[in-house]
């Protein structure tokens, strides 16, 4: 059976702003919540390598409950759950819920990383008188850094699309305004192609340009 | 200048050092030599507190390293370390591999550590390789690096191990002959390392190490023409076949 259904694409024409200004909305969302992923990650990947026991074990309970819980629970426990005890504005939800999760998968991606460097090398660098940090800093990061860098844009990628959950806790992004044009015209299918069109342009942005970040680094190397 | 005094080193269960004794004199050359898996290696990362220890003591110019208050990133820097498989930093070229530690840790000035750097690669035949990354220099190159690496600190002890058991034969000439300009030059060192003929002509004494003891030490003559400890004699005859 065929629906009575006939396309009409003005309805982007007429309602482009309000969708561009979802695409302001999303990317805001995601660019505050990938810092505080960035902010959370690299210390719960430094927090698990710790030779401190007490303080691997949490940072490993906290990679591996949040990576084991869907996103869409974790927004609801956030904004309803938490929420119930403190007043949570809603995007201060969404931009905390998104971070905190993906910063669980930043951590593992900053774990993975710095284990990768062969052990020689901070060997080499505390035989030289470097302190743990120092060596950190100086020789095991910056060549962590080239291994993290595809993965972890890999992570930002599934971050600003799994950021369209945060319109179920009503949280302000394309996906929310998209719902918002359909309630007002009826437009599933051309406001839904489009958006997802929005979101694609998005997302290849953001792998264009960690390919051309890889490239960078390779030439250095 | 070192004073390793009974010292035992475990790994879990596996006791790697069983009561080691070894005396260096400032300026002295030690050679230790033995088997795979005696220690060797596990010996001189207990020299520069890499690895801790369970019993005994080692002096390094008059600081217990393992005792509870000594600054280990203080005293390493005493202690140059040239290792196996060379351990240069890939993202950083030869000279910066060789000025990162004096301009972090020591503090010095960029240009004046740059200034060493270059004196020392010079010296060790590396002037047209200062800006190549490890990954383009041979591993006898990559190896005089690490040895310029260790000598920027100003250390007042060199210690090398196996240095050029991963390089091929015709690489192995110029570490041997770098490190024999040092002995030259008065540097103290312990070198782990079966490279007979450099013992021979370079040691002040040569130490034997099985199963996480010394076995024997004795200067080169003594220790090459007339070794007391059978297993001595048994290696020997291996090595020197
Ligand atoms: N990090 C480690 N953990 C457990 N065992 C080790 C470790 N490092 C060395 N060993 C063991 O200690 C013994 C001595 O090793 P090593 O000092 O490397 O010997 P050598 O340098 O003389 O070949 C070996 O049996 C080795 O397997
Ligand atoms: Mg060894």
């Amino acid at each position: 059976m065929i629906a009575g259904y006939t396309m009409d694409w003005r309805v982007i024409t007429e309602y482009l702003p309000v969708l561009l200004y979802g695409v302001v909305l999303t990317l805001r969302l995601s660019v505050m919540a990938i810092i505080v992923a960035i902010v959370v990650g690299v210390f719960a990947g430094l927090c698990r390598i710790s030779r401190n026991p007490i303080i691997s074990f949490l940072a490993t309970a906290y990679v591996e409950f949040l990576r084991g819980i869907p996103l869409l629970v974790f927004l609801m426990f956030i904004y309803f759950g938490v929420g119930s005890f403190v007043n949570l504005d809603v995007q201060v939800a969404s931009v905390f819920g998104l971070g905190v999760f993906a910063g669980a998968f930043v951590a593992e991606i900053v774990r993975a990383g710095i284990e990768s460097i062969p052990k020689g090398q901070m060997e080499a660098a505390r035989s030289s008188g470097m302190s743990y940090l120092q060596a950190m800093r100086f020789i095991i990061l910056p060549q962590a850094l080239r291994r993290i860098l595809p993965p972890l844009a890999g992570q930002f990628i599934a971050l600003i699309k799994d950021s369209s959950l945060v319109s179920v806790i009503s949280g302000k992004d394309l996906t929310l305004q998209a719902r918002n044009v359909i309630i007002a015209t009826f437009r599933s299918f051309e406001v839904w192609l489009f958006t997802a069109a929005l979101y694609f342009i998005m997302t290849f942005a953001l792998s264009q340009l960690s390919h051309a970040l890889e490239r960078k680094f390779k030439i250095e190397h | 200048m070192i004073q390793i005094r009974d010292v035992v080193k475990r790994y879990g269960h596996l006791q790697v050092l069983n009561g080691v004794n070894l005396e260096v004199a400032d300026g002295q050359v030690v050679v230790i030599s033995g088997p795979s898996g005696a220690g060797k290696s596990t010996l001189l990362r207990t020299i520069n507190g890499l690895e801790p220890i369970h019993g005994g003591s080692i002096v390094v110019n008059g600081t217990n390293v393992h005792a509870r208050g000594t600054n280990l990133n203080k005293l390493r820097q005493e202690i140059g370390f040239v290792f196996q498989h060379f351990n240069l930093y890939p993202h950083l070229t030869a000279l910066q591999n060789v000025t990162i530690a004096p301009i972090q840790v020591k503090k010095i000035p960029r240009a004046q550590a740059e200034a060493k750097a270059k004196e020392l690669l010079t010296a060790l035949g590396l002037k047209d390789k200062m800006h190549n990354y490890p990954a383009q220099l041979s591993g006898g190159q990559q190896q005089r690096v690490a040895i310029a690496r260790a000598l920027a600190m100003d250390p007042k002890v060199m210690l090398f191990d196996e240095p050029t058991s991963a390089l091929d034969p015709e690489m192995i000439k110029e570490v041997l002959d770098a490190m024999k300009a040092l002995a030259g030059k008065g540097m103290t060192m312990v070198v782990v390392s079966h490279e007979m003929g450099f013992a021979r002509e370079v040691a002040d004494k040569v130490a034997f190490m099985e199963s996480g003891k010394v076995l024997e030490e004795a200067p080169p003559e003594e220790f090459f023409n007339n070794p007391q400890n059978p297993r001595v004699k048994e290696f020997l005859s291996k090595i020197l076949r």
